[in-house]
């Protein structure tokens, strides 16, 4: 069983990494990109037989305390 | 007065922070990430480096060590906290501070000296800075863009909570003396308390005119006559 958090910038944050990168798309040719947003994407390894709910409440913590900081960042969390 | 400077793995200017403290006449010691208690402390010193390999991101697991349970505590009872570069990460993410700090808009690591502007004399950390002196200090960062959303802004505006601004060496606050790209050219903070402060700059590396400047010993100053008026206080 793995669990997947997907980290991104809040929308009122600069993502100077993200800006950056969409210009450089945009050098190299690539068009009708509006926006690009540089985040992180954590892969985390449960113990088979994991109950999924409790997985999913105790994760939800840990992001919001940890594996996030909420005055910046926004994550999205799936077990599978 | 007794200084506990916090010794994080990688913390690198704990040293620094030791050596202005002792240099300007009060006593200082390191205290591990792993000591659950500060001992005798009058003051709380969270210094710059990389806490942890700044891994996941800067202060995030500094936070959780057993030392910063004692901060916290220390700071509920009024103790006052100053944390510098590093040390201002680690306040905000242990929610000391408001706010946050990501990385500079233009991407790049900054070892420069800036120039500082006191923003208010009313604050333990700022009392001794003579009215309208620029302060000129090195900054050593790639994560300073200080960041809250409105509401918060507004609240450090109403409560007076912005201790120091980027300026240029006339003291405007000019966008290019903005070196991270901070909210109003914020570099560093108090709580709503006024005990627990945090800059990005680093005072303790300009206490000495050997090393270039020495007006970071104004913030030092204002901590030790407003610890010196509490015992005063106290004994009274």
């Amino acid at each position: 069983m793995k669990a997947k958090i997907i980290i991104t910038p809040k929308k009122a944050v600069l993502d100077p990494q993200g800006k950056t990168v969409q210009s450089a798309l945009a050098q190299m040719g690539y068009t009708g990109i509006t926006g690009v947003h540089i985040g992180k994407y954590i892969e985390i390894d449960l113990a088979p037989g994991t109950d999924k709910a409790a997985a999913q409440t105790a994760l939800n913590d840990a992001a919001f305390k940890l594996l996030s900081n909420p005055v910046i960042e926004d994550y999205k969390l799936e077990i599978e | 007065m007794n200084f506990s400077v916090l010794q994080f793995p990688a913390s690198n200017c704990d040293q620094d922070a030791v050596h202005a403290v002792r240099l300007l006449g009060h006593s200082a010691r390191l205290v591990w990430h792993k000591d659950a208690s500060l001992g005798d402390t009058d003051a709380v010193i969270v210094p710059g480096g990389f806490s942890y390999g700044d891994y996941l991101r800067c202060g995030a697991i500094a936070r959780f060590s057993p030392v910063m349970q004692a901060v916290k505590q220390f700071a509920d009872h009024g103790g006052l906290v100053l944390g510098i570069c590093n040390g201002f990460q680690v306040l905000t993410e242990a929610g000391l501070l408001p706010g946050a700090l990501i990385r500079n808009r233009d991407l790049q690591f900054h070892c420069e000296n800036i120039f500082l502007k006191t923003a208010t004399p009313d604050s333990p950390f700022t009392s001794k800075i003579p009215a309208g002196k620029i302060l000129r200090v090195p900054i050593a960062h790639g994560e300073g863009c200080y960041f809250a959303d409105e509401e918060t802004l507004a609240k450090l505006k109403a409560n007076n909570q912005v201790l120091w601004q980027y300026c240029d060496a006339t003291g405007s606050l000019t966008d290019t003396a903005n070196p991270n790209g901070a909210l109003q050219n914020i570099a560093g903070i108090c709580n709503e308390k006024r005990n627990v402060a945090g800059l990005m700059p680093h005072p303790e590396r300009a206490c000495e005119p050997l090393l270039g400047s020495d007006d970071g010993k104004w913030i030092f100053e204002s901590i030790f006559a407003t610890l010196k008026n509490k015992t005063v206080a106290q004994a009274a």
